[in-house]
């Protein structure tokens, strides 16, 4: 994917890359004659078609690893992942709705596309789903 | 406004040069694969797994060193078939010693294949997951030297496709089918893909033979496609059956 500046008819540059966490991406590029800068955002399923293919979107910084394919599978039993920090947190939900709590955000990911639930994302989801003490 | 190929600057995310290096790294660990054969067919139910399993033990007991790919990633039974150790790190030492990779061995006991990513429309993308996870199973393991390299393909032409991508050059096949008609007319469509993608027939296998199921679909697809029968595999076989089948390989 390249993207052109059409009034300097010059090939932009790619500047920066955001993963926001809700499943989307953010990139951005820049002509390198009038500096102008645009922005690319793909939805989750253009996002995850790109993933699929064990690619990314402003290349890659380090190698890939072994099965990472196959372990974001198993990691994750086809449901998304959990940060230490976000299981820490869910620690501290009470046991007899933990479970309950657990499938709200985990359904919530999985609807949006999210792979890996995070603080922020359990924030984001109460607000949104009005989870209260959650 | 320029197009595409017109703008000469590389572009940074270098996919093309990702995908490359996917396939480097594939063929540097089949570098010591001698023959790699996909054991496929057009029909499912007709034996592929058992026939590919019972081949590689044949050619490991014949001294040869041999893999399995479990290509079928939604119903793996490799593991089953060559009895692999649970929750060792691939390739595993299945019967006869043949390494064997399956994405059963990565799956908790008869949990269903499932991704991570949005739910809905994921047709669009569920295929690219499942080719790339393909693709590790075949380039992330360190499978040493082999005589061969049997990959057991679900039914259907998918992963055959997929296996001729990853691979560079499309691998022998082995035909598997049952006597019957049915089972031809579906084999035939399958054999007549890997013809026009470029493998070499081996021969067919017809399994089943000699039960209730009635049908002379070896013979015709041996004779339409001028390959052999290699071998007629009854409802009992015996090691002598799979010996047999292994020294016409």
């Amino acid at each position: 994917m390249k993207f052109l500046c059409v009034e300097c008819d010059q090939q932009m540059a790619f500047a920066e890359r955001q993963v926001p966490g809700d499943g989307t991406l953010a990139a951005t590029f820049k002509c390198p004659k009038c500096g102008r800068v645009v922005a690319m955002l793909t939805n989750p399923m253009e996002t995850q078609l790109v993933s699929s293919l064990g690619v990314e979107i402003g290349g890659r910084t380090v190698p890939a690893e072994a099965f990472e394919t196959v372990g974001k599978i198993v990691g994750t039993g086809g449901g998304p992942a959990w940060s230490s920090d976000a299981q820490e947190r869910l620690a501290r939900v009470p046991s007899f709705v933990r479970g309950m709590v657990k499938k709200i955000y985990g359904d919530y990911a999985r609807e949006r596309g999210i792979i890996e639930i995070t603080p922020a994302v359990m924030d984001t989801a109460r607000a949104e789903l009005g989870l209260e003490g959650m | 406004m320029r197009t595409y190929h017109q703008l000469t600057d590389p572009d940074r995310s270098g996919l093309p040069q990702q995908i490359a290096a996917q396939r480097r790294r594939v063929a540097e660990q089949l570098a010591g694969v001698r023959r790699i054969v996909a054991v496929m067919s057009g029909k499912g139910g007709v034996g592929k797994s058992y026939v590919t399993a019972h081949l590689a033990r044949a050619l490991a007991r014949a001294g040869r060193t041999v893999g399995v790919l479990d290509a079928d990633l939604n119903g793996p039974t490799i593991p089953g078939l060559l009895q692999t150790p649970p929750a060792a790190s691939p390739p595993t030492l299945g019967l006869d010693g043949v390494k064997c990779v399956s994405m059963g061995q990565f799956l908790d006991e008869g949990a269903p294949l499932a991704f991570p990513g949005p739910m809905s429309e994921s047709f669009v993308w569920r295929g690219a997951m499942e080719a790339s996870a393909l693709r590790e199973l075949l380039g992330d393991v360190a499978w040493g030297s082999l005589d061969f390299l049997l990959l057991d393909l679900p039914p259907g032409m998918q992963r055959y496709m997929e296996l001729c991508d990853l691979l560079g050059d499309p691998p022998a096949v082995l035909t598997v089918t049952i006597p019957t008609s049915e089972s031809r007319d579906a084999v035939r469509r399958a054999m007549r893909a890997a013809v026009e993608r470029g493998s070499v027939l081996l021969g067919i296998v017809e399994n089943m033979v000699g039960g209730e199921l009635r049908g002379t679909a070896g013979d015709d697809l041996a004779n339409e496609f001028k390959v052999p029968v290699v071998a007629r595999i009854p409802w009992h076989p015996t090691p002598d059956t799979w010996s047999a089948l292994g020294s016409r390989l």
